[in-house]
């Protein structure tokens, strides 16, 4: 199928969809599997991967680290760190399967981690503890060559690979996980090297970024989250969309629809159009939040513990889809993907430019109307 | 003595042409133009020449061009001409070399070495006149995080904002005074300012009455000398400048001669008629950032915090942390004034030898307040040598928010950037005081020239938007990813942050 899809030359695109079960019931993997599969001519084959929400029910209070190490000397070296910096509860090799398709570059091994009680005191609970793990994972990603923390949430996970979707699902055994909620993202990298690191979904504690499309506003947004204390080592720009969530929303709480403003604002003469307070309240958003602002033409899925939003750029540059049915919310790329999955779809829209999409665990999916 | 001076220029005529009408002696302020009624004879003062061109074009028959003075001494590559004339010069007078408008020594223009990106394919350039494109810019301060208060869809602000200028462009007029400029060519600047949504700076001669009616689009400086700041001045303005120092000669004051205050002048800047206005170098009340910080709080409390107030410096070589701790200090702006900014008179040897490009000001100054964690506290106005849209462009890719444009709004209405505006002869009526002179600027002209030149750039700035693939000017500030060095060494390339062609 790929290679007569090369031969009849058609163009290829990122492709990205995500589905989250209003009722947290958890589904297994391969529904997403099919729906990433659908739009397997939107992708090159370097950079696919997959998010769940709710794998690991066991170890649901602890941090679940997923790690990909180069060699043993990184691993060594990982977790000589890691025992130093926090809890190791558990740790095993993330179980995989041999595929053809993608050479074995890594090892990845997953670890249940908690902040020991030493530190517990000593911070501000929740939001400290936060900080902490992020700190830990800038400090893998940036200072230990050949390590790289693919995701860092509860009771989640990033199973991502240089390959094609359904062989990064074969190889991870992705069909055989759990979640309420799952993204996937097909890459066709054009702009950074397709490596492992590089592939999406873009993991930061809870949040988890698919992308589609480029952020030519990366370098302003960069240096706003620099002067935040964020590291943007990752070699490509969508890591920007995971840490300003992050900022805005768990840092200076903020709410989604509040960030989406921020993120992708209406245009002055919207703003001005609007009744009062809402435009000074939209007028303060852009002037504070100005170099947090996305540019550029994209479509994201950004999910947390118990929310999935789709956000595409202030003009529609790139293709979003929105769908629900009785129990569960999906964005996709391609329509195509969603109907591919569900037979009894009670709504399918596309959402307009700069609205986000707000789907949230027990409740109804929303798209809030802000342009 | 023989006084061996080659001419810089010679002024020749088409003696066919010419039909003695004396046009040119009344239009030359110089006097290079002189007719010998007895002997029916021209004489041209060559050396008297500035190359202002004032009479070539107002010949009725267009007799006149000015030249290049062909004679020159023996070429040599050390001892050049000027060096020779300046020299010369000093040893006949013995005084400092005087002269005005911006550095005149071949620096290396870092604009001239940083070229723009483009979309090609993989993200789709932007068409601005299909598309929405925004220049809007808020210059002050700005907080950390926004709180809002949400019930359903309602949506309520609970953050207090300080005071931001508005503008529709990221280009304001510079700041020169009324004294070294005449108040056509500040009402010029004001009603085009008005016009487009920018601002216009008073520079520090105060704000003549004439230009009450733009004062929202003005922004009053308060400078060493101190002329005209009284509170009515300064409440009126959109906002307060306080001017430590500027670009064309860093570290050191000014000097109006007593000659140049007239009347309207010493009733704008509250100084006697005919008395010399004195900008001392420092502010004898700022001999430290604590003490800017006074006077940055003494306006604020003056004008019931409703003013943001900028703080001008030059570009030197320390601007970084001096930037950090004028932000610190409580400026809801600073302004960096790099060392091709022009000036109506200035020493040459200041002019030329002191202060840093602009370019590498911007960037170490954006840097440092981002490593810091304060970019927020306060806007960056970067202004020194600014002459196109591409040159905002990259200034604003550097990480400034906004720039001041002078020479370049001068030029707009009229000046041939001759650099003679300390003599007060400007033969254009800018930099002028002379009742004859200035009738040759209209304001109403100026004005729509001034603000033709502002519709212009901002016309070109959504063009280099839309190629570049965003649609607002706030995705291009300290975008430095947008742009490439072209010829810059490693370490250059380092300063502005900027990654080589091709990398």
């Amino acid at each position: 199928m790929l290679q007569k899809l090369s031969c009849t030359g058609y163009v290829r695109m990122c492709g990205l969809g995500g589905i989250l079960n209003r009722y947290g019931e958890r589904m297994p993997g391969r529904e997403i599997i099919r729906m990433s599969c659908m739009m397997r001519d939107r992708y090159d084959g370097r950079g696919g991967g997959f998010a769940g929400y709710g794998i690991y029910p066991r170890y649901a209070e602890y941090y679940a680290l997923h790690l990909f190490f180069r060699d043993e000397i990184a691993k060594e070296r990982t977790e000589e760190l890691l025992k130093d910096r926090v809890a190791i509860i558990k740790d095993e090799p993330v179980p995989m399967r041999r595929v053809k398709e993608i050479p074995q570059e890594n090892i990845v091994w997953r670890y249940f981690v908690e902040v020991p009680h030493r530190f517990r005191d000593r911070r501000e609970y929740l939001e400290k503890e936060e900080d902490y793990i992020t700190e830990l994972v800038f400090t893998i990603n940036d200072c230990i060559d050949g390590a790289f923390v693919a995701s860092s949430g509860k009771n989640m996970g990033v199973f991502k690979a240089t390959g094609m979707p359904d062989a990064v699902a074969e190889m991870y055994k992705v069909e055989k996980y759990r979640a309420y909620c799952w993204i996937t993202h097909g890459r066709f990298p054009t702009n950074t090297p397709g490596w492992w690191g590089g592939a999406h979904p873009f993991n930061l504690l809870d949040w988890s970024v698919v992308h589609n499309g480029e952020i030519s506003s990366y370098g302003t947004n960069r240096r706003y989250l620099e002067a935040h204390g964020y590291k943007c080592r990752l070699l490509t720009d969508t890591e920007v969309v995971a840490y300003l969530f992050d900022l805005l929303v768990r840092r200076q709480g903020l709410s989604m629809r509040t960030a989406a403003v921020a993120l992708t604002p209406p245009f002055w003469k919207q703003i001005e159009r609007m009744p009062e307070p809402k435009r000074s309240a939209f007028t303060a958003l852009r002037m504070t939040y100005s170099q947090a602002m996305l540019n550029g033409p994209f479509a994201v899925i950004i999910t947390n513990r118990d929310t999935m939003v789709g956000l595409n750029d202030r003009i529609k540059l790139r293709p979003l889809i929105a769908a629900s049915s009785e129990d569960c919310v999906y964005l996709a790329s391609e329509e195509a993907a969603i109907r591919e999955v569900e037979n009894d779809i009670e709504k399918l829209w596309a959402p307009r430019a700069g609205n986000p999409v707000i789907a949230r665990l027990n409740e109804e999916v929303r798209e809030e109307v802000i342009h | 003595m023989v006084r061996n001076f080659p001419p810089d220029f010679v002024v020749r005529v088409d003696k066919e042409a010419c039909i003695n009408c004396m046009r040119c002696i009344r239009e030359c302020p110089f006097g290079v133009h002189e007719y010998d009624k007895e002997k029916k004879r021209w004489k041209r003062h060559h050396d008297k020449c500035v190359a202002c061109l004032r009479c070539a074009y107002m010949c009725p028959t267009q007799a006149i061009s000015i030249e290049r003075s062909p004679m020159e001494y023996s070429p040599h590559p050390v001892w050049t001409n000027r060096v020779r004339k300046d020299i010369k010069t000093q040893a006949e007078t013995g005084a400092v070399i005087l002269t005005a408008m911006g550095n005149e020594l071949p620096y290396m223009s870092y604009f001239d070495r940083l070229v723009l990106d483009a979309c090609q394919v993989t993200n789709p350039s932007i068409d601005p006149l299909r598309e929405p494109m925004e220049l809007r810019t808020y210059i002050g301060r700005k907080p950390e995080k926004v709180e809002i208060e949400e019930e359903d869809s309602s949506i309520r602000l609970r953050t207090k904002l300080a005071p931001n200028l508005k503008l529709e462009t990221p280009i304001m007029f510079a700041h020169m005074s009324y004294g070294s400029i005449s108040i056509e060519a500040h009402l010029s600047m004001a009603r085009a300012a008005k016009e487009v949504g920018t601002y216009m700076g008073t520079g520090e001669g105060g704000m003549h009455v004439e230009l009450y009616p733009y004062a929202d689009h003005i922004i009053t400086q308060v400078a060493s000398g101190r002329f005209a700041v009284h509170e009515e001045y300064l409440k009126r303005g959109a906002a307060i400048e306080i001017k430590i120092g500027q670009g064309a000669k860093p570290g050191i004051g000014g000097h109006l001669p007593g000659k140049k205050v007239t009347e309207e002048i010493s009733r704008t800047r509250m100084i006697p008629e005919g008395s010399d206005a004195i900008s001392p170098a420092p502010h004898h009340d700022i001999y430290s950032i604590e003490d800017l910080s006074r006077l940055i709080y003494a306006l604020k409390e003056a004008t019931r915090y409703k003013k943001p107030v900028f703080v001008k410096i030059a570009a030197v070589h320390n601007v970084a942390p001096i930037a950090v701790g004028i932000i610190r200090a409580g400026a809801d702006a600073v302004v960096i004034d790099g060392f091709r900014a022009g000036t109506g008179a200035a020493p040459q040897v200041h002019r030329d030898h002191h202060g840093i490009p602009i370019e590498a000001a911007i960037a170490s100054v954006d840097r440092r307040l981002r490593e810091e964690g304060i970019r927020h506290w306060g806007s960056i106005i970067a202004s020194g040598g600014i002459r196109s849209s591409a040159d905002v462009a990259k200034a604003i890719a550097l990480g400034a928010d906004a720039v001041y444009i002078g020479t370049a709004a001068l030029i707009a209405l009229g000046c041939t950037v001759c650099k003679k505006c300390y003599t007060g002869k400007c033969a254009w009526g800018i930099a002028t005081q002379d009742p004859e002179l200035r009738k040759r600027l209209d304001p109403e002209e100026g004005a729509r020239r001034a603000a033709n030149l502002l519709r212009a750039w901002s016309h070109e700035l959504k063009e280099i938007l839309g190629a570049l693939g965003l649609n607002s000017i706030e995705s291009l500030r300290s975008n430095r990813d947008r742009l490439r060095g072209v010829g810059l060494s490693e370490p250059e390339l380092r300063v502005l942050g900027v990654k080589p062609a091709g990398e």
